[in-house]
């Protein structure tokens, strides 16, 4: 755990310096030095015509609770609606934007997650629940038996154990690398957002 | 109740874990019939799908008996026997109105986890990471079905379970490949790879009209079944050197549409594959597109490449300028299976496919670990694996 968190403090900490260094040679990324990032229309399309989507000129719910500009277009050919929004308050801009969206603090997340909810309530009436993570049950009707994939696993399984214990592998290994744990990072705070 | 479940990198263990209930009220619960591997899941296995959490619970190829429905299914009803598409589709965003399955926009609660892998947002699948929605998989008792009106078929009566079963992944996805890849009557089509979506894809193009089909792979008793079942010719990789051999089978034209069915675990005979290994360990490509590269370089000018295998990420050393300059087109997906089981299901009802013959090996989930290793390396002759809970 610690290393997890020393890992992620290293990240962001490099990743800040970095931006600033860019920014400050003028170098840094469109999206960083862009003036018009913050004033920035979110959007999704839904397919439904506009006077479904915003009847009355309403917006649809979970937006209509939040703080923020809507507005609808017809999109191009027959594809619906574009539904945009943005927040109405300040949204950080540059480096700051990205370590507000990793605490979670940058107003345009509760505003990504709205317009994708609404999108989903709109075509499909209800927006999909994730599954609860897989938790084992224990106790006398629930054993936890456990094998390996190894070529040199036994064919019959083990007694209940409580953790999952490695054995050698003979086949080819790879363990979950940056990649993984750069994506459970982004992905805190990602889930439902993206990058509308 | 009992479920396999991924705990690491090559590791999986049986566990019991809660039973799932419905959450929406689109939702279906089933009891899962049988559930089979899929060459996909080694990918999991292997650590190359990002975003595998300990527990969870893997598989997405199954069919089952509907249990319990919530109060918004209209189509489907408990005691149904039904095969459930592997890619969970809403049926109303744009992309499933327009048949276009696995693009689906509402099925993926974690969809910004794509979105920012891949600039867009993918469907949800069953048992395959927690950025395909984290939705537990088939390997289990029971299995909740999200938007079950749209996505378990009933199966008829004369189709049984083992070939319903494939209906629900290999036979659409090797049928999406040749159908997507553009083949037409007089075709010459080749297929990289000879498992269960590579054999179906071989079928698939023979069935749409294709003169003449080459299958690709190295195990010997994969050639041999793909001759005898699809009803194609087969080439050995590692006796031969494809590229020559397809030219040589083809009047120095190349094959009309190429379909990769091999994915980001590609092997190869030749030196590439441990290039490819060396910069997929250290990272510095995601996947090992051996097999897509033998396609581009392969395919006739103005042809098509369709790639049906797995990938993930980044790779190296694709061949932008061949592909550019031969005119070629290059498609991918994962599969829309709901816009074929239905057609799917007649044809195997004909006898016209019969996809029961993958399923080399049946077993119990007890013996998941031990069924997954022999999928895993190719022991015993097995080419799938089907669970019976």
């Amino acid at each position: 755990m610690k290393r997890v968190v020393f890992g992620a403090a290293t990240l962001l900490a490099t990743g800040a310096a970095v931006a600033r260094w860019l920014a400050s040679r003028g170098r840094a990324p469109a999206a960083v030095r862009d003036p018009r990032e913050s004033l920035r229309w979110l959007g999704v399309t839904i397919n439904l015509p506009r006077e479904e989507v915003m009847p009355d000129g309403a917006p649809p719910q979970p937006l209509a609770r939040l703080d923020a500009e809507v507005r609808a277009e017809r999109a191009p050919g027959d594809r619906g609606t574009e539904l945009y929004a943005r927040p109405r308050r300040a949204v950080p801009t540059g480096p700051m934007a990205v370590l507000a969206r990793l605490r979670g603090t940058d107003p345009r997340q509760e505003v990504r997650k709205a317009l994708r909810d609404a999108k989903s309530i709109l075509e499909t009436g209800e927006v999909l629940r994730p599954e609860p993570e897989s938790v084992r049950v224990h106790g006398r009707a629930s054993a936890v038996r456990k094998a390996k994939t190894t070529p040199t696993a036994p064919k019959a399984r083990t007694e209940s154990v409580a953790q999952p214990v490695r054995t050698e592998q003979t086949g080819e290994r790879r363990q979950p690398g940056l990649r993984d744990r750069v994506l459970t990072l982004a992905a805190r705070r990602a889930p439902g957002e993206g990058r509308l | 109740m009992k479920a396999l479940c991924w705990q690491g990198v090559d590791e999986l263990t049986v566990e019991q874990v809660p039973d799932p209930g419905i959450m929406n009220a689109q939702d279906a619960i089933v009891k899962v019939i049988a559930s089979t591997t899929c060459g996909s899941d080694l990918h999991l296995l292997g650590g190359y799908i990002p975003m595998m959490k300990s527990g969870d619970v893997i598989g997405h190829e199954f069919i089952g008996e509907v249990v319990e429905v919530g109060s918004e299914v209209r189509r489907r009803r408990p005691g149904e026997r039904v095969v459930v598409c592997s890619i969970i589709g809403c049926g109303r965003c744009w992309p499933c109105r327009h048949d276009m399955w696995s693009l689906c926009e509402n099925s993926n609660p974690t969809a910004g986890i794509t979105d920012l892998l891949w600039g867009g947002s993918t469907a949800g699948i069953y048992g395959y990471s927690h950025a395909m929605g984290g939705f537990r998989g088939s390997h289990a008792e029971y299995i909740r079905v999200p938007f079950a009106d749209h996505n378990a078929f009933p199966v008829p009566d004369d189709v049984d379970d083992m070939d319903a079963l494939f209906a629900s992944d290999a036979v659409p996805t090797g049928w999406m490949g040749a159908d997507l890849g553009g083949v037409r009557p007089g075709d010459v089509v080749a297929v990289w790879g000879c498992g269960g979506v590579g054999q179906m894809a071989a079928r698939a193009a023979v069935l749409l009209g294709a003169e003449r089909v080459i299958a690709i792979d190295r195990y010997p008793e994969r050639l041999r079944m793909v001759e005898r079942q699809a009803g194609c010719e087969a080439i050995d990789y590692t006796a031969t050197d494809v590229d020559a051999e397809l030219r040589e089978r083809t009047g120095g034209r190349g094959p009309d549409v190429c379909i990769e069915a091999v994915g980001l675990e590609a092997d190869s005979a030749g030196p590439m594959r441990v290039y490819d290994e060396v910069k997929q360990q250290l990272h510095l490509e995601q996947d090992r597109p051996i097999a897509v590269r033998e396609a581009i370089h392969a395919c006739r000018k103005g042809g098509t490449v369709f790639v049906l295998g797995v990938f993930t990420g980044f790779v190296d050393k694709f061949p932008l300028g061949a592909l550019m300059n031969k005119g070629l087109t290059l498609r991918g997906a994962q599969q829309h299976g709901q816009r074929y089981i239905p057609m799917l299901l007649d044809r195997i009802s004909r006898g016209e496919l019969r996809p029961a013959q993958l399923a080399t090996h049946t077993m119990t989930l007890d013996d998941g670990p031990r069924g997954y290793d022999m999928f895993k390396h190719k022991k015993d002759g097995c080419v799938r694996v089907v669970f019976r809970p």
